[in-house]
């Protein structure tokens, strides 16, 4: 065994609100500057959508991630020998038009423009341009369906139900949206790692986090084509890539990222997960409806002695064990399977999970009537989005893991109604829990963890031992004292 | 395989220094947002080489009790993008002026050297005032410096005050509780001055009247947290997760324990994403729903089983079981008023008795009086203001009857309009003979007028629905899927979980509400109709039950001491409180473009009265002469003019210029400003602007501001058609243009308000001043720091202010040096005597009684100003406090020791030999405030109770004995967000970490809510009530479009297609704030789109994205459209409030002039019988009673921009 300890995230999207709270965190304080201004290391999507960049889903055209080829796994894009060719031209890079072209306006006119008859006006110009632009997309541009007709109705995982089913989804009696929030999933078989031509890309040892080192990244843009969530970004003006950082600066002092801080749906958990790397290429290889399950296998138990002596062995200190049995990133994923990777045939094992979200019932139309379904609460059978749309998202296709999430949702739902209301039965809560397989102190956990937990309990950051970090290469004494000293210095462009 | 790498090598990792560098800041300061969105969200701002860098949330609020979901983090997309103003280009960083202004001012300067004289060369000569009023909005802003520009604005106003009376000065800022001391500054000054200030909640639409209506409270809901307690919650009308975005993960939460959530929205929203039901109830007809609710609910939770529970809550808490006068005509009868114990020998010689209203005795089978109704209130005898069910005659137990219908004396046939098909139905209800001093006449309960009102059978004969298929009569589930669209199987099932899960858990049962349904014109009913569903089932006054109305509505938790600072009551009173939809309704001149508003509040089946009939304005007359709404300026000529008339005419005391005023009144020798609004002597002339966006998002009709009020440039082409349906109002011919002498707007960015302003002063930020900030959707006070200095030339409200007060004291020594006496005339006040002053309408004007100040007319009274001594006044918490005291809502206690110890404690200030509390900088006032209110002060919470429990005369000091011994200052509140305490001043209870809900003092301790009878009120007894056909909770279809006078002269064609026009609020602003920030629109489509639905936009070949022009007779918008399934067709959205200065191209349609914004497409329209006032509950108070500025009943046309847009 080769266990490796992870900080590693779940988003709770029952409970996101779509605020767009976090995108901004992550912008002031990381991508705020010239030639990053399309950056949206966090973003939030609306499903149906097509996302951001758009349709970033559909690796037909953006050949990211990876894919089984016989007994091996290659890059969809080609291996790393193969794309060496492609330095200089890679077709599957997204160019301006799957992103946007940043925009601002020119505000100072309103204070500055000179009188004349009639009043001034901020007009929009292109910040790449510097000149008037109409604009015609954004980084969220199809929020809250707008466009759906458009956009929502091109959204690949739509796209793959049938005509009917599209057709249902903009009619009233089905109409549903949910909110997608993205950060960069810090792979455990992590794509754009193995595309980068110039070895810039590691995850670090201490805690999995995927970097891109601004030193050594030569701007080759390979990692942008082989991530297939579209999280790495190339800077126009710095001539390097960049991504989400996990906000290591933030968890080094013990506070959580600035997306997961800011979240104020309360949506996003945080923790460390044991696993075994050995396990790593085996697992990529499976089916994909077998991919989710298969990684949900591969999380060790903190509490099992025999992981923990082993993890030892492996360097993972103690206080990072003592972290990982406090994971709720842990109990989601592993003890209660409730959060799934997103779309895990890509094959890249996301360590960011998703609980699914429960929807409103759907309703029936009769000469301008409405009629709901008389479910008490959101059911199953009843749900307005397609099992199936939600198994392309979240389990490579396997409904089944939908349905079991969904069935623990609701029965926690019911057993809460009956102790709190009493109306609906300890016999029903009983029925519900039997359903869903699960015991009566596991809902009650559930429900804890997913309303009145505070941010300490949502977000368990494991000491990061910086001291030791240090240590390894220089005297902490002396780093203390020298630490903060020298210039600021911008990113040097590469060329 | 693996790629993971354990790079250790320090000098391979050393670029990680990259990112730490910039997340290390040099300090991190707690501030808060100042923008009125009420999420009060403490965060924790970042500075870095003394420039602030980002904000991030504080998660450090204290908790609530056990099992309750924390408040963290609070804050939401808009507030975390507020660093990005304080160095943006949209920065106000020095005073302008516009340059056409400044350039006449510097000539008139040269050729005068006082400044008052040179103000008045230039608004004298009609030439020079017209060239920069026509000059408002159109560029050429000049810099000037703080000196030139304050002394700009001190000339004007001594000019104004001494030319036309200090009652033309008007000041607008809203919503005090998002930064109280910034509000208090412009208020404190204007009072001292004795100008204006205008209501905002109101004029927001934000009031909802219906809980004055009901509850006799303008506002008073549960704290967020409180959401979680509810275990069936309805959210109609209120978009919470757009909306209330830190507040949502209650909600959401609340599904996961349990509780079930309804959404009633026509389109698919962010919230209808969280709901078990999305009910998609046509649009503004969501009171149909409710009134069908109810007939399920009294049929059978009240009829068929008579819930234990909900019988018992009715008869303690609400007017169900009092008695209700029938009133005969041709045989048939109708509900009228409220029995009173005048009406009756047995009670007739008690004090106040026309206000001590009954119930029938059960044991007994005759009347009674129980205590806590309003005579109680209002008598000299205090400690019998309470809901005991006891006689208050001789104290014995009442058991009251709630129906008559067992053993009742007689069943008569009592007629009940159905607005919805312009009928009535005749309906037998049982009956009591009272026997009264005039003999024996029929009365009934409440509870049986609702019951047959809401057309529950129970075999008395009559037009009553046969079953719930019953579609013809009202209100049955069948009935209202007319005009809902929703089956009515889902109605019986929602009503059935409703009641159930009420009579289950006591009450936890309730409703989230919004704007959504209170902009409708006929809002006030449709939240009956919703409250009454609440009342029924016990619902009000219990944790997790109750109507939270988020609306605008925010609360200022430590309301006594803040009162007085910014009323600057510790001076002199009464101050001048206006409310704003009446003001701009008739100043801007938009009641000229009304035919009549007869067709909006027609009453289809009673016959036309005398109180409802004629011209809103004629009405809005009657309101100001009867003393019902205040206005101003207040007569045809200057207040202290009238002082040096009377004298001259001989008075020689206050009380001789006040019947002197009284005698020219009715004389009809001095006239009302409101009845002749476009005479130059009644103009409003100089406009402060603060901490708001008054030209733009604030105003409806923006288009008639323009014109009438600015004198610019307007977009409207709407006919003036009021003249052949008014009245009483003087026409004149020409409406006028440019009302306003100046118009100063404070504003720290460049919007739309700033860009049509004469003056623009530049403020801090909310990260650079020192303020504090509360709502009611949590329970914590917290500040605003100065986490940097005020940048550029800024400086806070508090200074500004100050500056201004300091250069009007100065010129004052020439102009004003002595004491100048005016009078004020003020409106019957709520939560005073004045509640009993007219249970019947009678106009003096028409003879019908004798005019007598604060009676029959409004009160007058005479003020002393000292202008030399304003500044001074402005920086010391005045004598007025240490005498008066303090208090609010009718309740006041003594403060003098308090005051004493601040001047020993807290810094102070001398003058004149007197020593007072300073309120020099806002630091300085917020800790008197902090140190005087029962919120936050405990001692002064158990003082407060004592006062209350002398009052009420039932045991409540224990309330605030636990917590005494705590204080509060402003630097405690650096360290920590503190939790108020529980105080008689609000209406919940919090102790031990209870989450506040409203109204459960009320229900827990027996305390009358400040209404008729002390309870709840289903009946609203008052004359005009009855003639408006509102006394029951009713339905009233929405205004016809046709009706409604948007598209007289603005005709559709092929190309355009007719849509109700929508303004819901946003996700990428707070009304104007935000919206205008480049991460706003970035994330959203770098306009503020119009919102369409995809079939509409077939009709007329839009495609997303598209620029279309939307537009009707007021003005007209330039946008880029969005196409989407989530709205239903018929309806547009408009977002909720566009600047018209960032990308607004120009309108082809108009002359190709800029096109405006989301208020250029609409016109207000005041629904006239929310102008009642003199009686109970229906009495006029600032921010809490008048009509509101509904705009919501607005139809547009919408057509494809034809070419590229020319900017």
């Amino acid at each position: 065994m080769n266990i490796r300890a992870q900080v590693s995230s779940v988003f709770h999207l029952d409970k996101c609100i779509g605020c767009h709270t976090c995108s901004i965190a992550c912008k002031n304080l990381w991508t705020d500057r010239k030639g990053v201004e399309y950056m949206w290391w966090n973003n939030v999507e609306t499903k149906p959508g097509t996302g951001y960049p758009t349709q970033w889903e559909d690796q037909q055209h953006h050949q990211g991630g990876w894919q089984k080829k016989g007994n091996d796994l290659q890059l969809r894009m080609g291996s790393k020998g193969a794309s060496l060719g492609r330095i200089f031209h890679n077709p599957d890079l997204p160019t301006m038009d799957d992103y946007y072209e940043p925009f601002t306006f020119k505000y100072q006119d309103l204070t500055n423009a000179p009188a004349g008859d009639d009043q001034p006006t901020a007009r929009p110009v292109s910040m790449v341009s510097g000149k008037p632009i109409k604009i015609e997309s954004g980084p969220n541009w199809d929020d809250d369906l707008s466009g759906s007709n458009i956009y929502a109705a091109n959204d690949p995982g739509v796209l793959q139900l049938s005509e009917k089913e599209q057709q249902q989804m903009f009619a009233i009696e089905k109409m549903v949206m949910f909110y997608l929030p993205r950060i960069c999933n810090h792979c455990l078989n992590a794509a754009c790692v193995a595309a980068c031509p110039s070895g810039a890309i590691y995850k670090r040892g201490e805690d999995g986090i995927v970097l891109i080192n601004q030193d050594k990244c030569r701007g080759w843009r390979m990692c942008v084509s082989a991530c297939p969530y579209k999280k790495t970004y190339y800077g126009w003006t710095s001539g390097k890539s960049e991504k989400c950082i996990h906000c290591y600066p933030r968890l080094e002092v013990g506070e959580a990222p600035a997306c997961f801080h800011s979240c104020v749906g309360r949506i996003r958990y945080l923790g460390v997960l044991l696993y075994d790397a050995d396990r790593i290429e085996d697992v990529a290889k499976l089916e994909d409806t077998e991919l989710a399950a298969a990684q949900r296998d591969m999380i060790l138990d903190p509490f099992d002695p025999r992981v923990q002596e082993e993890a030892l062995k492996c360097g993972i200190a103690a206080e990072v064990l003592e972290a990982a049995q406090k994971s709720p990133t842990y109990k989601f994923v592993k003890e209660w399977g409730i959060a799934l990777p997103l779309h895990p045939e890509y094959r890249t094992l996301p360590m960011l999970f998703y609980v699914p979200p429960l929807l409103p019932v759907i309703s029936k139309e009769t000469l301008n009537v409405q009629k709901l379904a008389d479910d008490f609460f959101t059911s199953l059978e009843k749900a307005r989005l397609p099992l199936k749309y939600l198994a392309g998202l979240f389990s490579g296709g396997n409904e089944e893991e939908i349905k079991a999430v969904y069935r623990k949702l609701i029965a926690v739902r019911i057993q809460r109604r009956n102790t709190t209301v009493g109306d609906m039965s300890a016999e029903e809560a009983q029925k519900a829990r039997d359903i869903a397989g699960v015991d009566s102190d596991m809902i009650e956990a559930i429900f804890r963890m997913t309303t009145i937990t505070s941010i300490k309990e949502r977000i368990v950051i494991p000491p990061m031992l910086r001291e030791q970090a240090i240590e390894a290469g220089m005297d902490t004494e002396t780093y203390k004292q020298e630490m903060g000293f020298g210039k600021r210095q911008p990113p040097k462009r590469r060329w | 395989m693996s790629w993971i790498k354990d790079i250790i090598n320090p000098k391979a990792r050393a670029w990680e220094e990259f990112y730490r560098n910039r997340n290390q800041s040099d300090k991190v300061v707690r501030s808060t947002h100042g923008v009125n969105c009420t999420g009060s969200c403490s965060w924790n701002v970042h500075v870095k080489d003394g420039i602030v860098g980002w904000e991030l949330q504080a998660t450090d609020y204290p908790a609530l009790e056990d099992g309750i979901p924390p408040y963290e983090p609070r804050g939401c997309p808009r507030g975390i993008s507020f660093s990005w103003y304080l160095y943006s280009p949209l920065r106000v960083k020095y005073p302008y002026v516009r340059g056409v202004l400044v350039d006449l001012w510097r000539k008139a300067k040269e050729e005068h050297e006082d400044s008052v004289a040179a103000w008045a060369s230039i608004v004298e000569d009609p030439v020079k005032r017209k060239s920069y009023q026509i000059a408002r909005g159109k560029g050429g802003f000049r810099r000037a410096s703080w000196a030139e520009a304050e002394e700009i604005v001190a000339a004007s106003t001594i000019y104004t005050i001494k030319k036309h009376g200090a009652d033309r000065l008007v000041g607008f800022s809203p919503i005090p509780a998002m930064s109280m001391l910034s509000f208090a500054a412009g208020t404190r000054f204007l009072q001292l001055l004795g100008g204006v200030n205008l209501s905002f909640y109101d004029w927001y639409c934000d009031l909802p009247n219906a809980s004055p209506e009901v509850w006799g409270e303008q506002t008073d809901v549960s704290e967020s947290a409180d959401w979680y307690n509810s275990k069936y919650i309805a959210v109609m009308g209120s978009n919470v997760n757009m909306t209330r975005t830190p507040d949502a993960h209650f909600l959401v939460e609340a599904r996961h324990n349990g509780s079930k959530v309804t959404v009633l929205s026509p389109d698919f929203n962010m919230t209808s994403k969280h709901a078990d039901w999305w009910i998609p109830v046509h649009t503004g007809q969501d009171g149909a729903f409710w009134m069908a609710v109810n007939h399920v609910i009294l049929s059978e939770f009240h009829h068929k089983a008579e819930t234990a529970y909900f019988i018992d809550y009715l008869k303690r808490y609400t007017d169900t079981p009092f008695l209700i006068h029938l009133t005969e005509k041709d045989g048939i009868y109708r509900a009228g008023r409220m029995a009173t114990a005048a009406n009756i020998e047995q009670y007739a010689a008690v004090e106040n008795a026309g206000f001590k209203y009954l119930v029938w005795d059960e044991d007994l089978d005759q009347p009674k009086m129980p205590l806590g109704t309003l005579g109680f209130r209002w008598q000299k005898k205090k400690g019998e203001w309470n809901l005991q069910m006891k006689d208050g005659l001789d104290g014995s137990d009442i058991a009251p009857k709630l129906s008559l219908l067992n053993d009742s004396a007689d069943v008569l046939l009592v007629s009940f309009d159905d607005f919805s098909s312009e009928t009535s139905s005749v309906r037998g209800v049982p009956i009591q003979y009272l026997e009264t001093i005039d003999g024996p006449v029929p009365v009934t309960t409440v509870f049986d007028l609702l019951m047959a009102q809401f057309g529950v059978d129970r075999g008395l004969g009559g037009d009553y629905p046969e079953n719930y298929d019953d579609d013809r009569q009202t209100y049955t589930p069948a009935w209202q899927e007319k005009f809902t669209g929703i089956d009515r199987e889902n109605v019986i099932q929602f009503a059935r979980e409703w009641a159930a899960t009420a009579e289950k858990t006591e009450g936890k049962c309730s409703i989230i509400i919004g704007t959504g349904i209170n902009h409708w014109y006929h809002a006030n009913l449709l939240y009956r109709a919703g409250i009454s569903a609440l009342m029924l089932c016990g619902c009000v006054g219990k944790n997790g039950g109750g109507l939270n109305h988020y609306v605008g509505q925010e609360k200022l938790a430590p309301i006594a001491p803040w009162s007085t600072i910014m009323g600057a009551l510790d001076w002199s009173k009464p101050p001048r409180f206006q409310n704003a939809p009446s003001y701009h309704y008739v100043h801007s001149d938009q009641w000229r473009y009304e035919r009549t508003a007869d067709e909006m509040r027609v009453n289809p089946v009673a016959k036309s009265n005398k109180i409802t009939e004629g011209h809103t304005i004629d009405q809005q007359i009657r309101a100001v002469r009867n003393g019902w709404l205040p206005f101003y300026p207040q007569f045809d000529r200057n207040p202290c003019e009238v002082i040096k008339q009377a004298e001259a005419d001989g008075a020689k005391n206050d009380q001789d210029i006040i019947d002197w005023t009284v005698k020219q009144l009715t004389d009809k020798k001095m006239k009302f400003s409101v009845e002749d609004p476009d005479a130059p002597e009644n103009w409003p002339r100089i406009w402060f602007i603060w901490r708001g966006n008054a030209l733009m998002s604030s105003a409806k009709g923006h288009e008639y501001f323009l014109k009438h009020y600015l004198g610019t440039h307007t977009n409207s082409v709407a006919p003036e058609t009021a003249e052949d349906s008014v009245k009483d109002v003087v026409w004149h011919k020409q409406a006028p243009e440019g009302k306003l002498d100046l118009v100063v707007d404070i504003n720290f960015r460049m919007d739309t308000s700033a860009v049509y302003s004469d003056i623009v002063l530049p403020t801090a930020t909310w990260y650079e001043k020192d303020d504090l900030n509360t709502t009611d959707m949590h329970s914590f006070i917290h500040p605003f720091q100065e986490v940097v200095p005020p940048c550029w030339e800024s400086k806070s409200d508090w200074d500004i202010f100050k500056g201004l007060a300091k250069k009007v004291s100065q010129l004052s020594e020439t102009h004003l040096p002595a004491p100048v006496r005016e009078i004020v005339s003020t409106p019957l006040a709520h939560d005073t005597p004045a509640e009993m002053s007219q249970p019947e309408i009678k106009e003096w004007i028409k003879g019908e009684c004798a005019a007598i100040p604060g009676k029959t007319m409004p009160g007058l009274t005479v003020v002393e100003r000292d202008y030399v001594n304003l500044y001074k006044r402005y920086i010391s918490l005045g004598p007025g406090a240490r005498k008066n005291g303090i208090g609010a809502h009718g309740l006041s206690w003594q403060i003098e020791d308090f005051y004493d110890e601040l001047i020993k404690t807290n810094p102070s200030v001398a003058w004149n030999g007197q020593c007072y509390p300073s309120l020099e900088n806002a630091k300085d006032a917020a800790n008197v405030i902090l140190q005087l209110a029962p919120e936050t002060n405990g001692e002064l919470a158990f003082r407060a109770f004592q006062a209350k429990e002398e009052k009420v005369g039932m045991p409540l000091v224990d309330l605030a004995a636990d917590t005494r011994a705590i204080g509060t200052t402003f630097s405690d509140l650096d360290r920590q967000p503190r939790r108020l305490l529980t105080s008689p001043c609000w209406s919940g209870l919090t102790n031990n970490g209870r989450a506040y809900a409203a109204y459960c003092l009320n229900v827990e301790r027996l305390v009358p809510w400040h209404t008729l009878t002390g309870r709840q009120h289903f009946y609203l007894d008052h004359e005009g009530y009855i003639a408006y056909g509102e006394n029951l909770p009713t339905y009233k279809p929405k205004p016809d479009p046709s009706s409604l006078q948007d598209l007289v002269v603005t005709h559709s064609d092929e190309q355009s297609i007719m849509l109700n026009y929508l303004t819901p609020h946003g996700k990428w602003g707070i009304h104007s704030t935000y919206g205008d920030n480049h991460r706003m629109l970035t994330l959203s489509r770098g306009c503020h789109p119009f919102w369409i639905n995809d079939k509409d936009a077939v009709k007329i070949g839009v495609i997303d994205n598209d620029w279309v022009e939307v537009y009707n007779d007021h003005g007209v918008v330039v946008t880029r459209a969005v196409v989407s399934a989530r709205l239903p067709q018929g309806i547009c959205f408009l977002y909720h409030a566009p600047e018209r200065t960032i990308g607004v191209p120009k309108s082809p349609l108009r002359g190709n002039k800029r096109a405006g914004s989301h208020n250029s497409l609409n016109r207000i329209r005041l629904k006239p019988n929310l102008m009642l006032g003199g009686y109970g509950q229906f009495t006029y108070g600032w921010n809490y009673w008048g009509p509101p500025g509904a705009n919501r009943d607005t139809f547009i046309l919408v057509r494809k921009l034809k070419d590229e847009p020319s900017w």
